[in-house]
């Protein structure tokens, strides 16, 4: 068997061993990535759930904007779930109101509100469907954010309840919810799949 | 549609793992409630007293004042936490009614009932409940507690407490994994917890909940040390606000947390933080004083 592809997972805060466990189990070789110089010789890299405030703090805190950034121009593929999704997005609705703003890669062209579907007390797990997946998809919406505004060139992949929650932009993925705390693999599977393909461009 | 559910131990543990890797910091305003954020906290706990001054002031600890939680989660866009004592469902259902998106069923505060905790599972808000073994880790789990955090001894500013039961809470669990699945019975009464749980630990080698640490973390080297140990993430009370810096040590802790096995990384941001809170000798302690033995 040939070594999977070699996918980092933001290890700032948050869910990142999850998502470890789940590329691990298709075969692929995963870097935890801390610091600008852990992004060297990956594919994809995957910006987990967590607490989007405290992510975006230490991405300035360890100088990755830039680095990340460059990641995506050079073929990087990216997937955000959750907080992961709001550090991808262009614009962010519901920022910390001591700051009116949040900083994000603004890769992603999409507007997503933060919390758009309540406190943590609001927080469900249902079935959503997904394009490309035949089966729905059991999906864990914690304080989830919902994607507001969707622009041309990105493709949604998934609605609830008339809020977009997944979309694709080129090689962006992002996910509302949290595929990595349910044992289905498929969106992973799709990940990975998708970094055996030659980048566009 | 019939499939939504909301409040399930999966969702609520599910937040729980959502922390990990983080520090969540008491705060007793909405100012240091911003500050918390703006260092990069994952979530801050709301109450009236930090463990230090309620050490000082004595007297009763109680739930904090409402309109304080309404005015630091209107302050923050991070999950906002709240204590409340030991077996007072009433609290409980007060800081639920209001949106607190975690309780903490706390020794720090002063004890509601000396028999029982309160039933977690019959609650939408998740609960995290303070541990010192894992005995007492898997009878909170056991009543429904989304998370776990071990004790220390807070408001002290000495992380000793906290180091024992960290160590202790995770040899218990090494002790499990190591046994044979037939004395695991007798291994659940040893423990005085619940058999389906002691097996979860055999099997998988950790706790069915994250596990965090508290209780006397006072730098960014403590707080490391307790990631070292093998804990997911740490609680921060007096150790900020009782320091001569609070936004530098905030700061520094949340990076000493994700950094933790990185000495460079250490060496760095433990530099020039302005003097830590003073700090107590344990030893000097009377038992009364000592808020970890409360828990049952």
């Amino acid at each position: 068997m040939s070594a999977g592809p070699r996918i980092g997972v933001l290890a700032l805060q948050g869910a990142y061993r999850e998502h470890r466990q789940r590329l691990e189990a298709l075969g692929a070789q995963v870097t935890e990535v801390r610091l600008p110089g852990d992004l060297a010789g990956l594919r994809g890299l995957i910006l987990p759930g967590g607490e989007s405030t405290t992510m975006a703090r230490l991405m300035t805190e360890y100088r990755l904007w830039g680095p990340v950034r460059d990641f995506h121009a050079a073929g990087g593929h990216l997937w955000g779930t959750c907080a992961g999704a709001i550090l991808l997005a262009r614009e962010v609705q519901g920022a910390p109101p001591q700051f009116g703003h949040q900083d994000s890669l603004a890769l992603l062209d999409v507007t997503v509100q933060r919390n758009a579907f309540g406190r943590q007390i609001d927080s469900f797990t249902t079935e959503v469907r997904v394009s490309g997946l035949e089966a729905p998809l059991p999906a864990v919406f914690i304080r989830a954010p919902a994607f507001a505004r969707t622009g041309a060139g990105v493709e949604r992949l998934s609605t609830y309840e008339g809020q977009t929650v997944a979309v694709r932009q080129g090689t962006l993925l992002a996910t509302a919810f949290h595929p990595e705390l349910t044992g289905d693999l498929r969106l992973h599977e799709l990940f990975v799949d998708g970094l055996t393909e030659p980048v566009a461009n | 549609m019939s499939d939504v559910q909301t409040g399930t131990p999966a969702l609520k543990q599910g937040f729980a793992e959502m922390f990990k890797g983080g520090v969540i910091m008491d705060v007793v305003t909405a100012d240091q409630a911003r500050i918390a954020e703006a260092a990069g906290a994952t979530a801050v706990m709301a109450l009236e007293r930090v463990p230090a001054d309620i050490r000082v002031d004595g007297g009763v600890a109680r739930m904090s004042d409402p309109k304080m939680i309404k005015e630091i989660i209107g302050a923050v866009s991070i999950p906002v936490m709240a204590k409340v004592r030991i077996g007072h469902i009433v609290e409980a259902q007060i800081l639920q009614a209001l949106g607190v998106d975690f309780i903490d069923e706390s020794e720090v505060l002063t004890p509601a009932d000396d028999q029982y905790h309160i039933l977690k599972s019959e609650f939408k808000v998740p609960f995290v409940c303070g541990a010192k073994n894992l005995g007492e880790a898997l009878r909170r789990v056991g009543e429904g507690a989304s998370m776990i955090r071990t004790k220390g001894e807070a408001g002290t500013g000495n992380v000793i407490e906290a180091v024992r039961h960290a160590r202790t809470v995770l040899g218990d669990i090494r002790t499990i994994q190591a046994r044979p699945a037939e004395e695991l019975m007798t291994a659940a009464r040893d423990l005085q917890a619940p058999y389906e749980l002691v097996k979860y630990v055999h099997q998988h080698g950790k706790l069915p909940v994250v596990n965090f640490a508290a209780g006397g973390v006072a730098t960014p080297a403590d707080a490391a040390l307790m990631m070292v140990l093998g804990l997911d993430g740490v609680f921060v009370g007096s150790g900020i606000f009782k320091s001569d810096n609070p936004e530098r040590r905030a700061q520094a802790i949340v990076k000493a947390v994700t950094h933790y096995q990185n000495p460079d990384v250490l060496a760095e941001i433990s530099e020039d933080l302005g003097a830590p809170m003073t700090g107590i000798n344990i030893d000097d302690l009377i038992p009364a004083e000592r808020l970890a033995a409360r828990g049952w």
